[in-house]
């Protein structure tokens, strides 16, 4: 049924359109934590506002419902009528969070719990209750208040308790839901609405959710319901009126909307109303043409490999595949026929096939980049909630959010930064009266940094706060026997041991973090993505943890190395120069660590041969190459009988079928199929120093 | 068509029977779960992986995805012989931490394929020769042989994760 899947797709939209709103709503309530901007208020009420409106016509009353509340206090605060207070904006992201639970709910297509939503209902009519209105008034540009408070008789306001007698109402919200045999009583829906567009513009939604499955659907009764929005300052008395012959039929709930000053609904009766009312109801009269249930069976989740491009990399696309087409068929032709003389265009056609075919490879793996903002995005809440729990100050501070990285290492990125983030707020971040002791302002500042360097993008982690006590973590280490008592360990020896595994220097654990899980967590997801992770500390000062990650995972630039029988491949961004080293730049310390002398500085030297255990054609240095390379700033050189082919590689992972191999950061095919190991050129300087352990100065 | 007719041509003939792929080691017979049984190939390159025990040969290109091949005669301890016409590598499929995990086998040679009741399967002797006791799923006698049943799982697991990792 065509109508069905066109219904799936628009819901799906409504889904994707209706999360897109929260987090607009979402971002636009932590701005009014310090600016409560008018056209920022006026944003998230449109956004509370679509999602509302889009509920209800697919049927989602429970969403409709309860963002029906929320957006009633957005809309006071909209109109200046009320403050907005750092509670009331507190409550109002506790009800985005419904809103997306409940939304999510939906579109998984399980029943929607209210229970988080019923709870917020209550804090939303306190706030709604508090007398307070624009005492504070701290919004710019407030428009003229209401002056009059309209008449509105006790008994009404059902869903908006506590609010009365403040403001004029603009008009009215009905539930109009009539009991099945409504027709047998000789009742006409569509005279009730032209009655009621007597009275002032109106607004009708249908709600088709009780419509059975045709066959048992009987074409006598009145499956629909309908909510119905009068617009106009009109008594509760007229509207109950034209409701008068289906009272006793119907279920019909009356809820008043209070007016929005500068809205301009125009309190005259009538104007042109008739067209909607006319339009809506005539549904009624043929119900099974209606959509047999507002939910269609879609896949739950079926998204969740999706990706969004932007329109011009898709169009660059589609003109490589253009000229690749071209090549096609200028190739194609010797196929029909070859002339020897031929020889030259055939080549140019190759030459041309092999552009367009990097070209293409580029621009697909461009659909692939994303903007890391996508990640950074949920940290102004996260901050925002966690400084409020800790009672401390802290502003957040996002740079770099256009960096492009691979969607896959964008995703498997965020829950790191989330905990080095949390870990930030909870260990480094003071309190703001020892922040004012130490001299420092009161408000800390969090700042996470994205931007790219070389092959690789840099995403730091930065704050202000009291920075790693070296003391403590060496003292609780020593403690753990992690380190011996007589041990001298440098500082990026000290700060690499917040990644040992339950590690932690934490007096107190709290739930946000101290039981020492975690930094171990994060040092190997980002291993996992061939990544590293640095950090730099300043006691008192700040702390600073550097995370360097490739920017993709699927293609590397290569240089194909030979060792022996073996062909390894190293990341050419690594790859500083290749040289073949002279006896008179060749030196050992103690008899044991090589260093070869590189311009001003002695490099530590690796032996491929030793490390794999290989057989290689040599094990004299000075009859083979060394590869100096270079990763977070260290140098070393790497022993190799022979450079070559510069190419690039699809990267295959080692861990799909096998596992992580130390010194490897994964494998490649060759053109005749063979399996080539790729070098991690970082891992490798790190294990390799780390087994040093500081006997050599480096090079830095 | 009466109702006693027994569906034919159909690979499992009755419930409680599972087939099982046997192939030869060191003249013993080995049985694998068919259904863990991705396909056979012959010989290929193997690319040495470092750090990796005796057993783990290295890994194959296998249509684009990286697979590391065991070679069953040194896994089992067994003597070591060259590759010949009839080795082969039997790719099998096992659950592992990051969803489905696929890994050769080399073998001397694959031998048949039998249907072997649930219930004609011996638990493995306290005793075990050559072949570790976590391998080994039970024994069965077929046609007055015995056919060793292997764990895939297990001989997977301990093969690949298990690895030694000499040097970090």
């Amino acid at each position: 049924m065509t109508l069905d899947l066109e219904m799936e797709e628009i819901i799906k939209v409504f889904f994707e359109e209706s999360f897109e709103c929260l987090d607009a709503m979402e971002s636009g309530l932590l701005t009014l934590d310090t600016t409560a901007d008018r056209e920022t208020i006026n944003t998230i009420f449109r956004a509370a506002h679509s999602i509302k409106g889009g509920a209800g016509t697919f049927g989602f009353m429970e969403i409709a419902e309860f963002t029906h509340s929320v957006e009633t206090l957005l809309d006071e605060m909209r109109n200046g009528m009320r403050a907005v207070t750092p509670d009331a904006v507190q409550v109002l992201l506790q009800s985005v969070d419904v809103i997306r639970e409940m939304t999510q709910s939906a579109q998984a297509k399980q029943p929607i719990l209210t229970v988080g939503a019923d709870a917020l209902n209550g804090e939303l009519a306190r706030i709604l209750a508090q007398k307070n209105v624009v005492a504070a008034a701290p919004i710019t540009d407030t428009a003229a208040l209401p002056a009059a408070a309209a008449p509105v008789p006790p008994k009404s306001a059902p869903q908006a308790p506590g609010n009365v007698a403040v403001t004029s109402i603009s008009g009215w919200r009905i539930h109009f839901v009539p009991e099945l045999t409504l027709f047998e009583t000789c009742n006409d829906p569509m005279r009730i609405f032209a009655e009621l567009a007597g009275l002032g513009r109106l607004d009708v939604t249908a709600h088709t959710d009780r419509i059975p499955p045709l066959p048992t659907l009987d074409a006598t009764h009145c499956y629909l319901s309908w909510t119905l929005v009068l617009h106009g300052a009109i008594e509760q008395a007229r509207v109950i009126e034209v409701f008068d012959w289906v009272e006793t039929v119907s279920k019909i709930s009356y809820e008043p909307i209070y007016l929005a000053p500068d809205a301009g609904v125009p309190s005259a009766v009538g104007a042109g109303a008739a067209a909607p009312v006319a339009a809506r109801p005539a549904a009624a009269a043929e119900p099974a043409a209606a959509p047999a249930a507002p939910l269609v069976v879609a896949k739950a989740g079926s998204d969740a490999g999706s990706i969004r491009v932007a329109t011009e990399k898709v169009d660059a696309l589609i003109n490589l595949v253009g000229e690749l087409v071209i090549t096609q068929s200028m190739l194609g032709r010797f196929a029909e026929k070859y002339d020897p003389e031929d020889l030259e265009s055939l080549r140019r056609g190759l030459i041309q096939l092999a552009r367009n075919t990097r070209e293409l490879q580029e621009s697909v793996m461009q659909i692939r980049m994303l903007p890391i903002g996508f990640s950074f995005n949920r940290f102004p809440r996260l901050v925002h909630d966690l400084s409020r729990k800790l009672g401390k100050k802290v502003e957040l501070k996002l740079c770099g959010e256009n960096t492009e990285l691979d969607k896959t290492v964008l995703e498997k990125i965020g829950d790191p930064l989330v905990h080095l983030v949390r870990n930030a707020l909870d260990h480094g971040m003071e309190l703001p009266d020892k922040r004012l002791a130490a001299g420092k302002s009161e408000t800390g500042t969090l700042e996470l940094n994205a931007f790219h360097e070389g092959g690789s993008i840099i995403i730091e982690v930065k704050d202000d706060g009291a920075g790693l006590n070296k003391a403590r973590i060496l003292a609780k280490a020593r403690e753990r026997g992690l380190v011996e008592p007589d041990e001298q360990l440098s500082d990026e020896q000290i700060y690499n041991l917040i990644f040992v595994a339950g590690f932690s220097t934490a007096d107190t654990v709290s739930d946000l973090s101290g039981r020492g899980v975690g930094m171990d967590v994060v040092r190997r997801n980002i291993n996992d993505l061939g990544g590293h992770v640095q950090i730099f500390s300043n006691e008192g000062v700040g702390s600073t943890i550097r995370i360097r990650l490739p920017l993709t995972l699927a293609i590397l630039e290569g240089q194909v190395l030979r060792v022996g029988k073996e062909i390894y491949v190293a990341s050419l961004v690594s790859i500083i120069e290749t040289v073949q080293p002279t006896r008179e730049h060749l030196s050992s310390v103690a008899g044991r660590s090589e260093l070869f002398k590189h311009r001003d500085s002695y490099l530590p030297i690796i032996r491929l041969h030793d490390l794999f255990d290989i057989e290689p054609d040599t094990r004299d240095i000075a009859k083979g190459l060394l590869v100096v390379v270079e990763s977070d700033g260290r140098r070393v050189s790497i022993l190799v009988d022979e450079l070559l082919a510069q190419q690039q590689v699809v990267i295959k992972s080692l861990e799909t079928n096998f596992k992580h191999v130390p010194g490897l950061a994964g494998a490649t095919i060759h053109g005749d199929g063979t399996v080539a190991l790729i070098l991690d050129i970082p891992g490798l300087i790190h294990n390799f120093l780390e087994r040093q352990s500081g006997r050599i100065e480096l090079a830095a | 068509m009466t109702m006693d007719m027994k569906p034919t041509g159909l690979p499992h003939a009755a419930a409680g029977t599972e087939q099982y792929l046997s192939f030869l080691l060191g003249g013993e017979e080995y049985g694998v779960d068919i259904k863990k049984v991705q396909e056979i190939k012959g010989w290929d390159t193997v690319t040495r992986v470092p750090y990796s025990p005796a057993y783990v040969l290295g890994v194959i290109n296998l249509r684009g995805s990286i697979v590391p091949v065991i070679d069953l005669r040194l896994r089992f301890s067994l003597e070591k012989v060259p590759h010949d016409a009839t080795t082969v590598i039997i790719v099998v499929h096992v659950p592992g931490d990051r969803g489905e995990r696929t890994v050769g086998m080399v073998v001397d040679a694959v031998a048949d394929v039998y249907d072997v009741a649930n219930a004609n399967i011996l638990p493995p002797p306290e005793s075990l020769g050559a072949v570790e006791k976590v391998f080994v799923r039970g024994l069965a006698n077929q046609d007055g042989k015995m056919l060793i049943l292997i764990d895939v799982d297990g001989l997977v697991v301990s093969s690949v994760d298990g690895a030694s990792q000499a040097a970090a």
